[in-house]
């Protein structure tokens, strides 16, 4: 399999990355992993006549912790984000989901920049950082900005960064909440049937706040205010569990293929969902 | 477009080659450097028979581009023995039948050797998920795994006997 050509640039900062973006628009395009962007340019569904390599650029490496705030660059593997252990502490959901991605070599390329930025539904991170209300920064030729994951999504494919924008960072909230990130695939290196992040806190015996969102169950990662409401203030108990399940599964919108039938998706979605409710109050 | 000159160690050796930017690594290494150890399965990043080493990562080669690899050192299959003088690793594929084709071993044996790096002493849970992205379609994985626990038990003998 042969792309179509292109000419590769490999700028060591930034300034370097948008002015080539700059002058090529709509002809240029950021690499990252490169394990999404390489096999859709093999299969000719990307034609990317100006590659830009970001592996140079320092500034998008590094994960930091600041104050309870955790900044990740953007070209921070999914092996990076496994490995590293005051991450692990400071928000154990992400080295739970980033082990269920993909396999041992796509994750030692893959980075968490690629994943959230990309806009391919069935990705586990986009979820992920709605869940936890992430932030994403985005550098362009008028400055940087900061767009909420929940606001980042529009359609496949289709995000908030405009075509002449890098997203450089990832930031949050470090989690203190029970957590889960559960997924259904049909084999390792699989994308999700369905997947489900969801963090919970608890006061007392009750759910003080629950955030829940689904990976590959719509066009969009979805993040389910209406799931998280139906879990406040219960027990957690089994009728809550239910509640909170059917509320999800009013707010996605499965499309059927390789994977199965609307019906059977909206059935695992439902399992799924109940799961990482189950495991993330375990942890609460 | 221009060919560009892609300069990378290999097996331990300075190599420079003359490659389009759109010619994957795979390529690179099997037609232009003549190591045909890592192999073209199913050229779509599933299968790990392309699998090489590059700066301490275990890579699927038909997933890179030969130009992303300016700078970089890698270890393929033929870095890691001769037949003469066999890698630990490749002596234990052989003692406990860990392949029957061959067509997925140089990946799976330089994905092992990675995995080993990280991790000298694996549970057989631990080799089996970390072997994920090699796909082997004679076996069903259990002498791969047995040859990989026991190259690592072997490692770990001569290490402490070193010591």
């Amino acid at each position: 399999m042969i792309t179509s050509a292109f000419e590769y640039h490999r700028p060591s900062d930034l300034a370097g990355a948008l002015s080539v973006l700059e002058e090529h628009g709509d002809d240029a395009r950021v690499i990252a992993g490169g394990h999404s962007l390489i096999p859709m340019m093999k299969m000719r569904m990307a034609d990317v006549p100006h590659l830009i390599d970001l592996q140079d650029i320092a500034d998008l490496k590094g994960i930091t912790i600041a104050r309870g705030i955790v900044t990740i660059g953007a070209m921070t593997t999914q092996h990076e984000l496994i490995n590293n252990e005051t991450l692990a502490a400071a928000a154990p959901i992400i080295h739970e989901a980033a082990l269920q991605i993909a396999d041992p070599q796509v994750r030692y390329m893959g980075t968490i920049g690629g994943n959230v930025a990309n806009g391919d539904p069935a990705n586990d991170m986009p979820g992920l950082m709605q869940c936890m209300d992430a932030s994403f920064t985005l550098i362009g030729p008028d400055g940087t900005r900061s767009v909420k994951a929940r606001d980042f999504y529009e359609a496949a494919y289709m995000t908030e960064r405009e075509d002449g924008e890098i997203l450089t960072h990832i930031s949050f909230t470090a989690v203190e909440s029970g957590f889960a990130y559960e997924k259904q695939k049909r084999k390792i290196g699989d994308y999700a049937t369905a997947a489900c992040a969801v963090l919970i806190t608890k006061e007392g015996s009750k759910v003080a706040s629950a955030s829940v969102a689904m990976t590959n169950l719509s066009d969009v990662p979805v993040l389910s205010e209406a799931a998280g409401a139906a879990l406040v203030g219960t027990s957690c108990d089994a009728i809550a569990v239910k509640a909170a399940v059917a509320a999800a599964l009013e707010d996605i919108d499965p499309t059927e293929d390789n994977r199965g039938p609307v019906e059977f998706k909206m059935h695992v979605a439902g399992i799924i969902i109940s799961r990482a409710i189950a495991r993330a109050w375990s942890r609460a | 477009m221009t060919n560009q000159i892609v300069k990378m160690t290999v097996n331990g050796e300075k190599k420079e080659i003359l490659a389009e930017p759109r010619e994957l690594l795979i390529y690179v290494l099997r037609e232009k450097l003549g190591l045909t150890g890592p192999h073209v399965g199913c050229e779509t990043s599933h299968c790990g028979a392309c699998t090489v080493e590059i700066d301490g990562k275990s890579v699927k080669s038909c997933t890179m581009f030969a130009v992303q690899a300016e700078g970089a050192e890698i270890t393929t299959i033929e870095g890691l023995g001769t037949p003469d003088n066999l890698h630990v690793l490749q002596e234990n594929f052989k003692e406990h039948h860990g392949l029957q084709c061959g067509y997925c071993t140089p990946g799976m044996i330089t994905r092992a050797h990675r995995l080993l790096q990280e991790n000298p002493n694996p549970t057989e849970e631990e080799v089996r998920f970390g072997i994920a992205g090699n796909i082997c379609r004679c076996t069903g994985y259990q002498n791969i795994v047995k040859s990989i626990l026991s190259a690592a038990a072997e490692l770990n003998a001569a290490k402490e006997a070193a010591q």
